[in-house]
Parts: C-alpha cells; structure tokens; sequence
C-alpha cells in the first residue's frame, strides 16, 4: 500500500466518524438498545472480507481462517439485522 | 468489473447511513433497519464477483452454518436477554476481524504475488488486537450479563500494572512485527496476548456497569471493521465500521454521564466501594428510622385516590420479568382515567435503552416512555411515583450527600412526588454498595415483594375495590 493511498483511506474513516456522530446524536434513547443491535449488523461489513478469504482457489490456512470468520460475520449480520427487525416492531405507539 | 463493484460499495455505504438516519425516530426506524440490511445484501453480492474469488462452496458453507445460528438466536432469545446477545454479537464482529487479518496475513506470506509494506503491516497488527480485544472482551460481558461469569467488581493485586505490561507488550511485538513481518511467532503471539487483554479489561468490570462496557465495546466491534478494511484497503468496510464506531463512543459518553463517572474509572473496576463491605459503605452518613412498610391493599386505595402516576423501572423489573404485570396494571390504571407514565434512567439495566425494550414487547407505547430530562421537572405535580427494581438511579444522596461515591450522579426526583411506593424484594442495597435515604423518607412507603407477584397483587387489589 502506497502511502498516499493509507492517508487517503485515514481521509474516509475520519469523515465517516463525524457523518456517524451527526446521526447518532439524533436517536431517540427508547431506540438505543435497537441502535446497538443494528449497528452491531452493520459492522458485520466484515463479510465482505471473509468472503475474499474463504473464496481462494488454493486451499490453505487462509482459507480455513476465512470459513471460520465467514461463520462468524454471518451471524453478526443474520442474527444483527433480525434480532433489530424482531424488536422494531415491537415500538408502537397507541 | 472492478468500477461495478466500487459503485456498489458506495450505494451500500449510503443505505447504512440512511438506514441509520431514519432510526431517529421509531416510526421509521423498522424501514431504516431494512435499508441497511439491504445494504449489506448488496455488499456481499458484489463482493461475489470480486476477481479474487474463485471458489464457492466455504462460502456456501459459512453462509449457511452462520446463518442458520444467527436467526435462532435472533428469534429463540428472550427480550429480558437482549443485553447478552448485543453482547455476543459484539464478540463475533471482532472474531470476524482477527480471522479475517489473520487470514490476510497467511496469504501474503504464502503467495508470491501479495507483498508486504509498512502500511499493510501496521494495519495488520492494529486489526489483530482490536479484533481480539473486542472478541474475548464480548465473551465475558456475554458470561456476565448471562451468569455464566460473576456479576461482581473482580480485583487482584497487580491488576492495572499487568494490563499496562500486556498492552506495551503488545505495542513492542507489533514493532517487531512491522520491522520483520516474515516472524510468524509475532503474529501469533500478539492474537495471543491481545486475545488475554480483552479477557482482562472487561473482568473487573461489575454488573450494573454494562451498559457502558456493552457501548465500549459496540465501538470496538466498528472499529475491529474498519481496521480490517484498512487491511484489504476496502472503502466499504471502513465507512461501516466508523458509523458503528461512533455510535458506540456516543453511547459510552451518554453511559458515563448517566452515572456522572470518567470512562476511565468505570474501565478500572467500578465504585470504590462496589461489591465490598468496605468502610465506604458504613462511613457514608447512613440512614438511620424506621421505614413504612405497606400491604397491596393499602396500597390500592393510593393509587385509586391517585390522579398521576409516574412508573419508575430498574434492573428488578427485567430479573423478574414483571413488564407484562406491569402493562395490565397500566392499563387498569388509565381505565380509571389516571395519567400514567415512565420515567427511564439513562444507565436503568444492563444495555442503553434496555427498558424501554422490554415495556415495548409488554405493549407499551413509546411515547408514554419518558427520559431523564423529559420528565424530571414534572415530580413536584406527581401523585405517586411506584419503584419498581431500580435503587440507585433514585438516591437521594447523589444530590444532598458529599462523602456518598453517588453524589453529583444525575437521578430521577422521585422524592419530590406526593408518595413514593419502592417495590423491593429485600432492604439490601443497591449496586454502589450504599444504602438509600429516600426508603427512610416521611413519604416513602416500602412494598416488598418480588416485582411480578407484588404489581400483580396490586393489579387484583385495585380491581377488587
């Protein structure tokens, strides 16, 4: 990785911190515990880098170390993204 | 191809944020979950067509495995086991990044055509111990809020000296690595002491300081995915991970403030005087009388000459399930043309928002679920204020009492409600080890009980009279 290409992705990381502090700020406490489970989901982004691990040809130590993270991110996101639906629906107001 | 994928990234990344964006209120928020789940669909479909991926059938197989566990535990877990399973999956987040690191780093050093550089490396190492950190540290937040592990404050002599030494440890091997990336002990080896850290950092940590070790480490899992995405330099990742990782530091701020405490002295193990009979407890000015101790059929005729009533929830209510038995005393409640509301403490249970989750699931609806400063000034024009399973969040001495380890914490002014009604199984105090003044004030009344059956009895009082 080039040097220009790390501060370039610092960029993107600092600009998405202060895009999530905007927003957080704005959830309503009652939705705090759905806004751990949901954005809990979300960090099980990490898929997208199991998959590039457990997708290689060659079978190696690699390829094992990815199945496993594989496991893992997809509950994350599975389990994440339901659990959050399964209490969302639960808000009502009467 | 690779522009396709890019662009899809980027729409991904862009569902996040309105997915997020429309959880601020709880009329969208469901749509806003969908979009973000349609967010991530997209990520990982494009990430299908990556030029690297060449085989399917792991990525069948882990799909499926971890697909099938996380619905189960999605659907089969209780709503009063919320904390525990945010925990969890906190923990399997950052699992995900160290095998993901690992795994990276494995490829670099057995293909001849992925190279090592400075950057690379650094980022490796950061994703390696934040992943881990966040990995073990989730497991024993999940043992604790289970009771799988203990519940208490954990001290031993040497505890903060050992956790700097690892932690410099850590710092010296990922040196090391960085200098020599080809030492495949280092790498081990950092995963390994990182892995014992998170264990550590989280231990000491007592039960009624979750919610700010459970939005500590929601921060970490985001952060564990942006320095994966460092690692395969994917923009995606890096943006997901850093809107998690931010609203997990805003919970941890709202946390630390609900209990007017630093981050740093709830990390190293909670109140001073926490989990001991030490001479904190008993030199604090302890109060001294008798407390008035009421039946349920007292207790119904309050509340039937009662016209508001403010419903103040804790941890109690959550142990003993009593969210269902205190919806059908609500409902009898505003039958008889009574205003009824909540008042919820920022830091009541074991996660941010624990207890409003958990009156939702009995029915409630949001907008009779008031926070602290919603709803504090409103005290003085309240009839009764009913405790039912909080203790500290209600203690007086946070305000009026210098030496307490409370005091300055902000709470709710129950006291300055007409009556206060406290449902209690016991007398014993609360989390911070002390006791409470307000039991022994001329407006209190003690209604002991375990908090289903006493607000059930009550329920049946009232109906009968």
């Amino acid at each position: 990785m080039e040097s220009i290409g790390l501060i370039m992705l610092i960029y993107i990381f600092v600009l998405a911190i202060f895009v999530g502090f905007e927003l957080i700020t704005k959830v309503p406490p009652t939705l705090h515990t759905p806004l751990m489970s949901g954005s809990n989901a979300i960090s099980g982004i990490t898929i997208v880098g199991a998959i590039l691990s457990a997708g290689l040809q060659e079978f190696t130590i690699s390829t094992i170390l990815g199945l496993i993270a594989m496991i893992f991110a997809t509950i994350n996101v599975v389990g994440g993204f339901l659990v959050t639906d399964r209490m969302l629906k639960m808000f009502k107001k009467k | 191809m690779n522009i396709l994928i890019e662009i899809s990234y980027l729409v991904a990344s862009v569902l996040f944020i309105f997915g997020i964006k429309k959880l601020s209120s709880p009329k969208t928020a469901r749509q806003g979950n969908f979009l973000a789940a349609l967010g991530m669909f997209i990520a990982i479909v494009v990430t299908l067509f990556d030029q690297h991926v060449l085989t399917y059938e792991w990525i069948i197989t882990g799909f499926i495995v971890g697909g099938v566990i996380g619905a189960l535990m999605a659907y089969k877990t209780p709503m009063t086991g919320m904390p525990q399973m945010v925990g969890l999956l906190n923990g399997f987040g950052g699992g995900a990044s160290l095998l993901v690191a690992l795994s990276e780093y494995y490829k670099m050093k057995n293909f001849p055509n992925w190279s090592f550089n400075d950057a690379t490396n650094i980022t490796i190492v950061l994703s390696l111990i934040i992943g881990a950190v966040t990995f073990t540290g989730s497991l024993i937040a999940f043992g604790k809020l289970q009771g799988i592990v203990t519940g208490k404050v954990v001290k031993y002599p040497g505890q903060h000296p050992l956790n700097v030494l690892l932690f410099l440890g850590l710092i010296a091997a990922g040196v090391f690595f960085v200098i020599d990336p080809t030492m495949e002990m280092l790498v081990i080896l950092i995963a390994v002491v990182a892995l014992i850290l998170g264990v550590l950092l989280v231990l000491p940590i007592g039960g009624a300081d979750m919610p700010v070790a459970i939005s500590l480490l929601n921060s970490y899992s985001g952060l564990a995915a942006s320095a994966t995405g460092f690692v395969l330099q994917n923009n995606q990742l890096i943006i997901a991970g850093a809107l998690v990782g931010a609203s997990g530091i805003i919970l941890t701020i709202i946390m630390c403030k609900g209990m007017n405490r630093s981050l740093l002295n709830v990390v190293m193990g909670g109140w001073e005087s926490a989990g001991s009979t030490g001479p904190a407890t008993t030199t604090a000015a302890s109060p001294k009388g008798q407390v008035k101790s009421i039946d349920s059929e007292e207790l119904a005729m309050i509340f039937d000459a009662a016209e508001s009533i403010i419903i103040v929830p804790g941890y109690g209510m959550a142990v003993a399930q009593a969210q269902h038995a205190v919806r059908d005393l609500v409902n009898l409640l505003e039958s008889k043309g009574k205003k009824v509301r909540f008042a919820i403490h920022p830091v009541a249970g074991r996660m941010p928002g624990h207890m409003n989750v958990l009156l939702a699931e009995a029915q409630i609806s949001y907008d009779k679920m008031l926070s602290m400063e919603e709803i504090n000034d409103d005290f003085p024009n309240t009839d009764i204020s009913l405790i039912i399973g909080a203790n500290d969040v209600v203690n007086p001495a946070a305000r009026n009492d210098k030496n307490s380890p409370i005091y300055g914490m902000p709470i709710l002014n129950v006291d300055y409600s007409k009556t206060v009604v406290i449902n209690k199984r016991s007398m014993n105090a609360g989390y911070a080890g002390i006791d409470n003044e307000l039991f022994f004030y001329p407006n209190a009344l003690m209604y002991f009980g375990d908090a289903k059956d006493a607000v059930a009895k009550l329920t049946q009082e009232l109906k009968n009279l």
